[in-house]
């Protein structure tokens, strides 16, 4: 479980985040959800600890992350995998060694017991044949997929997606959308989806926590999302063109 | 107030920064596991791949400043053996380890930063870290130590071809033989200083591996910045490698 308490962050004078409390249950998909700016991808951050809070506490399975040394907190960082924004797929390697690299940093299992692991990894995210290809070679949707692979590959308790959709046509983001889904399910993770996709919250979420003004402004259930009366919510819904009543009718 | 930000506060900031960085990547000294493959790749890219250019380099400083000695020792009292007593003691001491210096300061110092800083601006660093891995000790540690590893051998190479070169131009343009030259060189060698270029060399090596890196970490704002980073590595790999060049100058002879 992570719980985020009274977090506060600013950069350069510009406040991010602005009191942020945040709970994120055992197995469950957390969509967070806000404008582009709104300290999504910031709030994220702070969960792995790749950013510390100016004040407030971020717990991973009870541990206060910024109270621990940084051999400790690498250690809690091993139960993570993440989906960056483009990927952030190592351009030196091909597509097989970035799945095969957290493997053969942390685990001691021998080469042909690797490229088994990462040709799973690869068939679940429908990728079977791009072992050889170099991030180059691939598609924006394709980097995401082998970046999830790779994300995967040490089978993590929790896994965070930052705009798992953003860039990417209808047809791949449903896609991805059925991926992160379908891994939920199979690997039983608790997920935390970063995204202002109302399309891809309504179909992977199952709760959605609406950061606004630097603060958590509505939490709850898809289903209480459909039935919210929060102007400011209903608005950055409306946004996305998705009345929030439309998927009820 | 504002001079003492820029004057003082400024480069003393920086210079923890920099002495935070590389304490945080030498803290994985130990693991080398974690980095031996990168560093065999780093030495090969640092130290292979700069050969031809350091040999031409070196080769051309040594025949030009054959020539040029040449030209100043005009004359009939000094034996022509002192162009040799004077350009290799030069090429051992000074020309070899800094003209490799320079070249690598362009050559390898921009590359790290551009490397180191476009990982840094595309979340590569930030994807190390998630994985738990300390991305200073996997990225800095095997580029500093291919730094210190394989500048040596470069003054190296750089020192006989620059020798060679001299003796050989000066022999082709009939200033000097080949022997007067080595003889020039036996008489004024003083065995301290290949010690002292290699010397020079290492700290070299540490100085623009580490200046280029600490640059490339520290990368904001997407393309312009990794632009940004490449130029000031170069640069201040340049100045710091002038600095560290006075200082062992004044404190080794």
């Amino acid at each position: 479980m992570i719980q985020i308490k009274n977090i506060y962050k600013q950069f350069s004078g510009r406040v991010v985040l602005d009191g942020v409390s945040l709970d994120v249950h055992e197995g469950e998909t957390l969509a967070i959800i806000g404008r582009s700016g709104s300290g999504k991808s910031v709030l994220m951050k702070h969960m792995i600890g790749l950013l510390s809070p100016d004040a407030g506490q971020v717990y991973v399975d009870g541990t206060d992350i910024n109270a621990i040394s940084y051999a400790e907190l690498r250690k809690i960082r091993r139960n993570f995998g993440v989906l960056f924004q483009g990927g952030a797929l190592f351009d030196s390697m091909n597509s097989f060694d970035n799945v095969a690299f957290p493997l053969r940093t942390f685990t001691h299992k021998t080469e042909s017991e690797i490229a088994l692991e990462v040709q799973t990894c690869l068939a679940m995210v429908e990728l079977p044949d791009v072992g050889p290809k170099v991030p180059a070679e691939l598609s924006g949707g394709m980097r995401k997929r082998v970046a999830l692979a790779r994300a995967i590959a040490l089978r993590p308790k929790y896994i965070l997606y930052d705009e798992p959709t953003s860039g990417l046509d209808p047809e791949t983001s449903n896609t991805i959308d059925v991926l992160i889904k379908g891994l939920s399910d199979r690997l039983t993770v608790t997920s935390i989806v970063v995204t202002h996709d109302m399309h891809s919250v309504l179909s992977i979420a199952d709760r959605a926590a609406f950061i606004h003004d630097g603060r958590i402004h509505w939490v709850g259930t898809i289903k209480e999302l459909h039935r919210s009366q929060d102007e400011t919510l209903r608005g950055f819904v409306k946004a996305n063109e998705y009345y929030i009543g439309d998927s009820e009718r | 107030m504002l001079l003492f930000r820029y004057l003082i506060y400024e480069p003393l900031e920086l210079l923890g920064r920099y002495g935070q960085l590389l304490f945080s990547a030498f803290l994985t000294l130990g693991d080398v596991r974690s980095y031996w493959k990168n560093m065999i790749h780093q030495m090969v890219s640092i130290g292979v791949d700069s050969l031809p250019i350091i040999a031409l380099a070196a080769g051309f400083s040594g025949m030009v400043t054959t020539v040029q000695t040449a030209y100043q020792l005009t004359s009939p009292l000094i034996p022509k053996y002192i162009i040799g007593g004077i350009v290799v003691p030069t090429m051992i001491l000074e020309l070899a380890a800094v003209v490799t210096g320079f070249i690598l300061a362009g050559r390898v110092g921009a590359r790290i930063a551009a490397e180191i800083g476009t990982m840094r601006v595309t979340e590569q660093i930030d994807a190390l870290e998630s994985m738990g891995l300390n991305s200073t000790g996997y990225l800095i540690v095997p580029r500093i130590l291919a730094g210190i590893l394989m500048f040596p051998c470069l003054y190296l190479v750089a020192a006989f071809v620059g020798i060679g070169g001299g003796a050989g131009v000066g022999h082709l343009m009939g200033v000097i033989s080949v022997s007067e030259f080595m003889e020039g060189a036996r008489l004024f060698f003083n065995p301290f200083d290949p010690v002292f270029g290699v010397i020079k060399s290492v700290v070299f090596g540490f100085t623009i591996t580490s200046i280029s890196c600490f640059v490339g970490y520290r990368t904001v704002g997407g393309a312009e910045g990794v632009g940004r980073s490449t130029t000031q590595a170069a640069v201040y790999s340049c100045v710091f490698l002038l600095v560290a060049d006075l200082v062992l100058a004044i404190t080794l002879l």
